[in-house]
């Protein structure tokens, strides 16, 4: 399971052990492609279903059936003939479907006849005042460790944002006995009615009744104040206090630990690094990649399944990975594609599950006040670069993400601007009057996760490797 | 901040942290039992020396950025924690050579 990949070459390689990954991984292999499934995680599940081999959660109810339903994928892949690598970091792609992949502190480079990326998603960066205090976390790191140690929440706990993870969360803690005392719901009041058009489809969507059963579930145990408008952490290098106006009132409770949410988005730096094509989308506010129906890139050979083709939750990212395993064999081995679902059927599976999409989208819109944050609130965890110190970049001619490295140094720290991008590109389209599309992105490159110049000097070379770049 | 959930009944995994003997569990990762611990266990960034703990736990933010075995600048969040790992809490920037 840790071991460096048994051959230079595969069909089909795989990044992500996620609901897409997995998904992609099972039905290449299907088909009989020689598969390689890459995760940077000790086990597979992704996010959403973290841990799902090794959870210490035994009581099946506290997770929630969602969860349990990655169980008999995992179980797919792994009676299946893919080869599965856990711990193995890839940190290159290219246009040639080079991988560059480290497992164990040893890297390698293996290539791939179709890539399949299932890079899934992160958390929203939500720059407030204070977040950089240590009791301040995303709530998907609560949910993270829940899932994976069964560690809970014990101190004064707050939990604000909003959107239906921040539920789930929330409603799993309770289970498992951990302690919430306050939950700030961060929904602009005006989105209830921007998403009434779409709210015949999430009606008749699985998603509503389980929704609403969540939140009733968590309600009866937790004062939840709605209408939050502002939000604010404080403390002496340790969080102390939480601050929050709603409907015209202000309150600062003592805290212990803060979960921040406000929805997910796609994890690009991967696919940017590789040259894929990204477009700015207006309704869930990220970039997503340009791509065809059967999930292809503007790169020949690679394709993107998952919530990193979009944000579509677990159940889509299942059929997108499908869909793009499909399309992988239609191109490779046109004969073996009879054994899998039909691709009408897929896509027919994909409506299904995208449905109510657009409801979440517009209802858990995040309200600009906590996309794109004023004064001293920090913008960049890494380089600790404010908001104000952007500003000031732009009115001395920073004009978008990559020209403000040069004066702030912002994107170039160790998370190369997975916490501060969007920040960066919303707050300086602002700030100059352009569009998010306009202004762009961060220039991505690898190698997109840190590696030590050792791993790399040590890597196998040619002859022709070192003939051009030794003289004489 | 954390407590354990009493269904946990995995094996104790002996760490040290900062030469101070921790009991974690098999299948924790080092940020896990860190948090889990109880101490402190803030490092201090690289730039201004200001405190911080991890944030996202997932490989994304590299605010877990910790010292293991004598490496420096690992993700905690993403290292399952061994029997006998040396942990250190990473004040300011790395060295070369640690």
């Amino acid at each position: 399971m840790n071991a460096a990949p048994k051959r230079d070459s595969y069909d089909v390689v795989v990044i992500g052990a996620g609901p897409a990954g997995l998904a992609a991984a099972a039905t290449a292999a299907e088909a009989g492609l020689s598969t390689l499934l890459l995760d940077e995680n000790a086990g597979p599940g992704g996010q959403v279903w973290r841990a799902i081999a090794s959870t210490p959660v035994t009581e099946r109810s506290y997770l929630g059936a969602d969860y349990w339903t990655g169980a008999s994928l995992v179980d797919e892949v792994r009676s299946g003939g893919a080869e599965i690598i856990q711990r193995a970091t890839v940190w290159s792609l290219d246009r040639n479907l080079e991988i560059g992949v480290s497992v164990g502190g040893a890297s390698s480079f293996v290539k791939a006849r179709r890539v399949i990326l299932a890079t899934g998603a992160l958390e929203r960066p939500f720059p407030i005042p204070g977040w950089t205090l240590p009791g301040v976390m995303s709530a998907g790191a609560a949910q993270t460790m829940l899932k994976s140690s069964g560690l809970v929440p014990d101190g004064k706990t707050v939990i604000a944002g909003q959107g239906p993870l921040l539920w789930l969360l929330a409603a799993q803690i309770l289970r498992l006995g951990g302690r919430i005392d306050r939950i700030l719901d961060t929904t602009e009041r005006r989105n209830y009615l921007s998403a009434l058009p779409h709210a015949f489809a999430f009606l008749t969507s699985r998603y509503f009744a389980k929704g609403l059963a969540m939140m009733r579930e968590v309600r009866a145990k937790v004062p939840v104040v709605t209408g939050v408008s502002e939000l604010a952490a404080a403390g002496d290098g340790q969080l102390a206090t939480v601050t929050y106006a709603a409907g015209g009132r202000r309150e600062t409770i003592p805290a212990e630990l803060l979960l921040l949410h406000q929805g997910v988005v796609p994890n690009v730096n991967l696919a940017m690094a590789a040259g894929i094509e990204h477009r700015w989308d207006d309704r869930q506010l990220c970039w997503s990649p340009v791509l065809d129906p059967d999930g292809n890139t503007s790169v020949q050979g690679i394709a993107i399944a998952g919530d990193g083709a979009g944000i579509g939750g677990a159940e889509a990212a299942v059929v997108r990975g499908r869909i793009a395993a499909r399309a992988a064999v239609d191109a490779l081995a046109p004969a073996a594609a009879g054994k899998l679902a039909p691709m009408a059927t897929l896509r027919a599976s994909l409506a299904k599950a995208e449905r109510g999409r657009a409801f979440l989208d517009t209802l858990f819109r995040p309200a600009p006040q906590f996309r794109i944050p004023s004064g001293d609130t920090i913008v960049c965890r890494c380089e600790e670069v404010t908001a104000r110190d952007i500003l000031d970049a732009v009115a001395i001619g920073a004009t978008g993400p990559n020209q403000l490295k040069a004066y702030r140094r912002t994107g170039m720290g160790p998370c190369q601007g997975r916490l501060c991008g969007l920040t960066v590109t919303e707050l300086m389209a602002q700030a100059r009057g352009k569009t998010a599309q306009e202004i762009g992105y961060y220039r991505l490159r690898s190698p997109v996760k840190p590696i030590t110049l050792a791993e790399l000097a040590a890597m196998p070379k040619t002859e022709t490797d070192v003939s051009a770049v030794v003289r004489g | 901040m954390f407590k354990r959930s009493a269904q946990d009944d995995r094996r104790p995994v002996h760490i040290v942290v900062d030469g101070v003997a921790v009991e974690a569990r098999e299948g924790d990762t080092v940020s896990a039992a860190l948090l889990a611990s109880g101490r402190d266990v803030r490092r201090a960034t690289a730039v201004s020396g200001a405190p911080r703990l991890p944030y996202c736990m997932m490989g994304v933010c590299f605010d877990c950025l910790v010292t293991i075995d004598g490496v420096g600048n690992r993700q905690g969040c993403l290292v399952p924690v061994a029997e006998g790992m040396q942990i250190d809490i990473q004040k300011g920037k790395r060295e070369i050579g640690r």
